[in-house]
């Protein structure tokens, strides 16, 4: 199962290579790593999607807060909440093409941010699911690059009635 | 506030957190800590002859007092030669401090001559590392390795300290207290949890006590002997738990595990309670998992959450100091428990079997006439130490013989690498210890094999004029090496057989010491009379039965009830 773990660091030097470590050290697994600062300059911000089954993602949230420079652990895909995903993508856009990528644009509401003769490139926000599907479509187009930013992710609040 | 040197700042923060002894060897970029320490003269060095010694010594000496053990190094060689020293600490959980010296900040990056990434390269071997870029920060990072180093489920810290920083000068602000915000281990074990598993001791009928290192870390020892007296259960120790409950008390079924006793595996795996204590449910101890202790539910308390959960599903986990959670368990027990009488009753059919096990097959060996057996040098060694030695192991056969007749009434008492397993560790370890206790006796057991690691410090100890004493049970083979191959690997006896041994004795003497040795069963307890009552270092060398193993024994990845018997 994939779990998505949000996790506040010290924004110390090490801390990153530390998680990664602990990764690697251990053999967890790490599908996606998004790392920024966050309001508080001492602090990073870590989303880290990864997977396993439950008694492996207790050992990952355990040894994550065990390391002296995690603040706090939260697995956000416990509960209900959003995920974003960005990617950049320099799609194939010949005579033929050029209007189908441009519909496509439309209907996954993607933004063209660059214009070539021969391609274009897009910017698409979304789930994963929503970048996988519209990969899905592009590849026969002919994608010449790609560039995803990984997952970021945070809880819903709760709706109060 | 007080202006100083960065160098000066490691000295006197060793004063504030009670540092009377460093083991260390020096270098270009430690220089100028050494020359502020030396100046100084309030510190004893001591001066080894390898870094792996600085490491392993400060590692005994913490084992041994409880106290955080300090060493230093230089940049480059130094450094990565503490490397395994600190691995051994970090994987027995033993608080120590270790400074390195490093190439000045200009040139970090620069493969400069003797740089090494040494903050890097112990990241996964250290409870928490430093590289020291500004003096402004020193003081907080010297309180916080420390701080860190003993508290929660103690460890290895690396301070790297580049040349430029020992040399400049800051405020000397030494704190008190700290408070990290990242980093507060639970301490104060969870009422309700103890209330649940309160019950399940009350509603077990053949339960187990499993205590481990976690046990003599915390200091838990009289606690650990009051619950198991006041329920009468029965009690196993891991290697590193050796020492937490006497050994010699009839409730104690000695060491479980790989080479534990027949009794302590068979109890643990007819238990129905496991009450697991600063344990960690190794895979030398639990044997192949999915035929550990099938009828267990299992209360587990330990410091360190991620041990718990970790091999085996736990029923009850009390997160804690095991301290605390003995002392509020104790209480329960007291409060709303049977009493004594009662509580003994109730396990008469569960001792009734276990010592039933006990007799069948107690520790025991075979005699051989005219040949040293390893068992009777550790029984003789038991016997004339009168229990009373702390004992230094290296790694093998001579460790698991030392386990299993040598009986550890205390803690602290045994110092062995159970983690790592490192050839080399019990030498510079009784030197550590020695320093840290001198009025005791300090032995190190050793394999022929395993004392050439770090033989080297026989200089230092000769110098230090500390009187360790050094047991070699010489079989001229790596013999647990040898052991696996004669029960696995046809007895083909690859790379383990050494043509080349040196005379010990005159080894010892070479180095100013003493030397004795045995080649007859009747000489072994005059040579370990004579060595333990020479004055300073001896070594007395045995020349044991060559290919004696170790029994019980659970191949690994077997199940703890297929032991291999005497
Ligand atoms: C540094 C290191 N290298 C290799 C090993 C693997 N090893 C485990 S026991 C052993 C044999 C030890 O031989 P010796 O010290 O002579 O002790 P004995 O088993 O004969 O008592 C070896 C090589 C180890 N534990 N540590």
């Amino acid at each position: 199962m994939k779990h998505t773990l949000s996790v506040l660091v010290e924004n110390t030097p090490g801390a990153l290579s530390r998680i990664t470590g602990l990764f690697s050290g251990r053999g967890f697994n790490i599908e996606s790593l998004c790392v920024a600062a966050t309001l508080d300059k001492t602090m990073s911000h870590l989303t880290l999607v990864t997977s396993g089954d439950e008694y492996i993602i207790e050992q990952i949230i355990k040894q994550l807060n065990r390391l002296v420079d995690v603040y706090k652990v939260v697995d956000v895909s416990e509960g209900e909440f959003v995920e974003r995903e960005m990617a950049l993508i320099k799609v194939k856009a010949e005579d033929e093409t050029r209007a189908e990528v441009l519909r496509m644009c439309d209907i996954f509401r993607c933004k063209v941010v660059d214009v070539s003769p021969k391609t274009y490139t897009i910017e698409i926000t979304g789930p994963e699911n929503k970048l996988k599907a519209v990969l899905e479509l592009l590849k026969p187009i002919g994608i010449k690059e790609l560039a995803r930013t990984g997952t970021i992710a945070m809880q819903r609040e709760k709706k109060i009635k | 506030m007080t202006k100083m040197a960065g160098k000066q700042m490691v000295i006197e923060a060793f004063k504030k957190e009670g540092v009377d002894v460093v083991f260390g060897f020096p270098g270009g970029a430690i220089i100028d800590v050494y020359d502020t320490l030396e100046k100084d003269g309030t510190i004893k060095h001591v001066l080894v002859r390898h870094e792996q010694g600085a490491a392993h010594a400060a590692d005994g000496y913490a084992r041994a007092t409880g106290k955080v053990g300090v060493c230093i190094a230089t940049s480059g060689p130094g450094a990565t030669n503490t490397v395994t020293g600190i691995a051994t600490a970090y994987a027995d959980s033993i608080p120590m401090v270790v400074i390195t010296g490093q190439v000045p900040t200009g040139l970090i990056g620069n493969d400069a001559f003797q740089e090494v990434d040494i903050v890097g390269i112990t990241r996964p071997c250290t409870k928490h590392n430093y590289l020291v870029k500004d003096v402004k920060d020193l003081p907080r990072i010297l309180k916080e390795a420390f701080y860190i180093a003993r508290s929660g489920r103690p460890g290895p810290v690396l301070i790297d300290l580049p040349k430029d920083v020992q040399n400049s000068v800051g405020e000397f602000d030494y704190p008190d207290k700290i408070r990290l915000r990242s980093y507060n281990p639970t301490v104060e074990p969870n009422n309700k949890q103890i209330e649940r598993a309160f019950r399940l001791i009350e509603r077990s009928k053949q339960p187990i006590i499993y205590a481990g290192g976690g046990v003599i870390i915390a200091n838990a020892h009289k606690e650990l002997r009051k619950l198991a007296e006041s329920i009468y259960a029965p009690v196993t120790m891991t290697l590193m738990g050796l020492g937490g409950f006497p050994g010699t008390h009839e409730q104690s079924l000695g060491m479980l595990g790989m080479h534990g006793t027949y009794c302590a595996n068979m109890a643990m795996a007819n238990t129905d309670l496991i009450i697991a204590v600063g344990a960690r449910f190794d895979d030398r101890v639990t044997g192949k998992i999915e035929a550990f202790a099938p009828n267990a539910k299992i209360i587990h308390i330990d410091i360190d959450p991620t041990s718990i959960q970790k091999n085996v599903k736990v029923d009850v986990p009390i997160v804690g100091d095991c301290r605390k959670a003995l002392k509020k368990l104790i209480k329960a027990v007291e409060e709303e428990g049977r009493p004594p009488e009662i509580w003994k009753e109730h396990y008469i059919p569960w001792w009734d079997q276990i010592r039933a096990w006990a007799e069948r097959h107690p520790l025991s060996y075979k005699d051989e006439p005219g040949v040293i057996k390893p068992q009777y040098v550790i029984e003789k060694l038991y016997e004339l130490t009168k229990g009373k030695a702390i004992i230094t192991t290296e790694v093998g056969q001579n460790q698991m013989w030392t386990a299993q007749f040598y009986k550890f009434d205390e803690p602290r008492t045994l110092l062995t690498s159970g983690g790592l397993g490192t050839m080399g560790y019990g030498f510079p370890a009784a030197i550590g210890a020695q320093m840290g206790c001198p009025d005791k006796i300090v032995v190190d057991v050793a394999g022929d094999g395993s004392i050439q690691m770090c033989i080297q410090e026989m200089a230092t100890a000769m110098e230090q004029k500390l009187p360790v004493k050094i047991v070699i049970l010489n079989n001229q083979f790596l013999g647990m090496v040898r052991q696996w191959q004669e029960l696995f690997y046809d007895r083909v006896y690859a790379a383990t057989e050494f043509s080349v041994t040196p005379d010990f004795v005159r080894l010892a003497e070479a180095y100013g010491a003493k030397g004795f040795s045995a080649t007859k069963p009747e000489e072994v307890e005059d040579v370990l009379k004579k060595g333990l009552e020479s004055e300073g270092v001896a070594i007395m060398e045995f020349a044991i039965a060559r290919e004696e193993g170790v029994f019980p024994m659970v191949p690994a990845g077997k199940a703890t009830t297929e032991m291999l018997l005497v």
